[in-house]
């Protein structure tokens, strides 16, 4: 073990899919006993709102995602449509609803905490969440959009916390 | 002998780590926590959370599906 026991993760994403790793990461590391740092700047932003109802996947431009249901007999469960339907099919208004519903019944299948149970746990044991004050604007959210008890700053902030630290992450 | 038992069958990463440090939390020194769970990663992960904050993995065993770990807390 070094001697900074210190962590720090960049979210710059805002997908459903994505807002995974930095939570499980930073909930993680402060499990472990590190002092964790979250700067959410971007689509990252998301992440920090009140409601995170709006988080989605989307199967177009996505072409790495398995597509299997996860409803239905195993022989049905086990077929990937992913590689099997066109991109452009994806295109069609609802689907991406459709498949963000799918997405969210197979975490559940598998066990995974919801996003809002994870930043909640986050939060709880004392993960510092930093919002990026220029994206904010740039994207016309306030501050009131945002859950309480995080920290509004830029870039040096984020360097100056990370300067500590022995462990970064650009997610 | 366990002072505490953790079901966490059927949660995926990180939940189980996330949850027995928080039951870790409220226990004395030298006590033992009993964790069960199906998350096949966390026979590895277990071992580095142990690893990391000084807790003692007792011991570690598969029944069927589930793995049983003992830890004793620092």
């Amino acid at each position: 073990m070094s001697e900074s026991n210190e962590m720090t993760l960049i979210a710059s994403k805002g997908t459903l899919d994505w807002a995974y790793p930095p939570f499980i990461l930073a909930s993680t590391g402060i499990a472990m006993g590190k002092k964790v740092t979250v700067f959410c700047t971007f689509y990252g932003l998301n992440l920090l709102l009140k409601d995170l109802s709006h988080l989605r996947i989307s199967p177009q431009g996505n072409p790495d995602m398995p597509m299997k249901m996860p409803f239905g007999p195993k022989w049905f469960q086990s077929i990937d449509f992913g590689p099997k339907i066109p991109n452009v099919f994806w295109n069609i208004p609802g689907l991406e609803f459709f498949a963000t519903r799918m997405m969210k019944k197979t975490f559940k299948n598998n066990g995974m905490a919801t996003i809002e149970e994870l930043r909640e746990i986050c939060i709880e044991m004392g993960v510092k969440f930093i919002a990026c004050e220029m994206t904010m604007g740039m994207f016309g959210f306030s501050r009131e959009d945002f859950i309480e008890g995080i920290e509004f700053a830029g870039a040096a902030t984020y360097l100056d916390v990370a300067q500590n630290s022995n462990q970064d992450l650009f997610i | 002998m366990t002072n505490q038992t953790l079901d966490m069958c059927g949660y995926a990463c990180p939940m189980p780590i996330l949850k027995t440090k928080q039951a870790l939390a409220s226990m004395k020194s030298k006590e033992v926590i009993e964790v069960i769970c199906t998350d096949q990663g966390s026979k590895k992960d277990f071992i580095a959370f142990c690893n990391q904050l000084g807790h003692k993995l007792l011991s570690q065993r598969d029944e069927g599906n589930k793995i049983i770990f003992n830890i004793e807390k620092k």
